[in-house]
């Protein structure tokens, strides 16, 4: 229980997406322009990591990697698919963000009406296929470490997301330099946010 | 498919042609212009190297899907198209993932999962749902080519501020002279962290809109 908290709490802060690895930037800059929008992107990506992470998870530990053929028989022990891993993941979050989508229209038209047009923006959100790259390469011991990196992954780039979009808003009201407005100012918070999360570095859990 | 005979009208490098290649190069650039595919600019360029191979593995992966999904387009049903093309992307991601494990290993551990990531690069969706999908065969491997080099130039220019400062070398000779250490120059280490990435990026897009007022954002 310990090790899953640990394990949140460090892809939350310390392995943060957006502000360690820069992923998922393209959906971070368009969408960031109102924090009412970066919320419901935000939600809308720790449900679908949520998801995908763990999913991934299992097709990589009992389909592509190196032996996890096992359980067919001792004549599939050596085989070693992972050389698919692309396709297999991307195939995975495409379809599971339209089953979601699916999904969510039928329990709570609602919510499918607040996350709207950001669900199918997010198959190609580079964080989603990030974070089930990273599962892949750094091994988590169970289904539930790998749940747990997935939920925590979403909640960084979720807290990313709203605190830019709130001081894009902010920013609105001051006098930047005329070249620098919209893009080139949020760049540089951005790095400037990476800078201060970096304070989080070297914290051992 | 027989629209490539069409080109017999048109010279091959065209006024048009030209232009598809030069605009993603500047005023229409993918990464300050249109922001696209930015992940990837950040986390690989602390040194020129990784950029270099990245941008290569770009250009390749950008003209070939273009070109495929260029000469498939009248066959791709719309529903279906995203899984298509995601399709075609992958397998090339993976072409260029072996050819790079193979021949470049350092580069391929230094370029890690970005390597993989190039698959949900937004520029190559961009470019086939917006280009490659209504054109034929040779204006999108231009245009492909093109909005590559653009993304490709960002991303040297990144790696190429970043290794200077960072660690005084380019494609890991040093360029920065002994002396000017014995007189108290020091690195900059900042610049190997990956936010001053996210600062040269916005400071070029700074100088190229001063430049180029047109460009500037109102809002």
């Amino acid at each position: 229980m310990e090790e899953l908290v640990n394990i949140f709490v460090k892809s939350v802060f310390i392995d943060n997406l957006v502000l360690a690895y820069y992923l998922g930037m393209c959906s971070y800059l368009a969408v960031s322009r109102t924090v009412q929008t970066s919320v419901g992107l935000g939600f809308a990506v720790i449900f679908v990591l949520g998801i995908t992470v763990p999913i991934n998870y299992l097709i990589d530990n009992y389909l592509l990697s190196r032996g996890a053929l096992a359980w067919l028989g001792p004549r599939f022990a050596e085989v070693d698919l992972s050389f698919l891993t692309f396709i297999v993941f991307i195939a995975i979050i495409a379809s599971m963000v339209q089953l979601v989508e699916m999904i969510i229209e039928k329990i709570s038209p609602t919510l499918y009406n607040s996350l709207g047009i950001f669900l199918p923006l997010i198959a190609v959100n580079c964080a989603i296929l990030g974070a089930s790259l990273f599962m892949q390469e750094r091994n988590y011991a169970n289904i539930a470490e790998a749940t747990s990196f997935g939920l925590g992954s979403g909640v960084g780039w979720f807290l990313a997301i709203v605190g830019i979009a709130a001081i894009r808003e902010k920013i609105r009201y001051s006098n930047v330099p005329a070249p620098l407005r919209g893009l080139g100012i949020t760049f540089i918070i951005t790095g400037l946010m990476g800078i201060a999360f970096m304070s989080f570095m070297g914290i051992e859990l | 498919m027989s629209e490539n005979t069409s080109n017999q009208k048109e010279p091959l490098f065209s006024y048009r042609n030209k232009k598809l290649i030069s605009n993603p190069i500047g005023k229409e650039n993918p990464i300050t212009i249109q922001v696209l595919g930015i992940c990837s600019v950040l986390a690989i360029t602390v040194q020129l190297r990784p950029s270099l191979v990245m941008a290569i593995s770009v250009v390749a992966v950008m003209g070939i899907s273009n070109v495929v999904i260029s000469l498939l387009r009248n066959t791709i049903p719309p529903r279906i198209r995203i899984i298509v093309q995601l399709t075609v992307i992958a397998s090339l991601v993976i072409i260029v993932d072996q050819v790079l494990k193979a021949a470049l290993y350092d580069v391929s551990r230094q370029l890690s999962i970005f390597v993989g990531l190039i698959i949900t690069n937004c520029i190559i969706m961009g470019r086939l749902e917006g280009f490659a999908l209504y054109n034929k065969p040779w204006p999108s491997f231009l245009d492909g080519i093109g909005n590559a080099s653009g993304y490709g130039a960002i991303l040297l220019a990144v790696g190429f501020i970043r290794e200077l400062f960072g660690s005084g070398t380019l494609m890991n000779q040093q360029v920065i002279p002994g002396f000017l250490y014995d007189i108290g120059y020091v690195n900059n280490g900042l610049f190997i962290l990956p936010p001053m990435a996210m600062i040269a990026v916005g400071v070029i897009i700074w100088v190229q809109r001063t430049r180029d007022p047109e460009l500037v954002d109102a809002s």
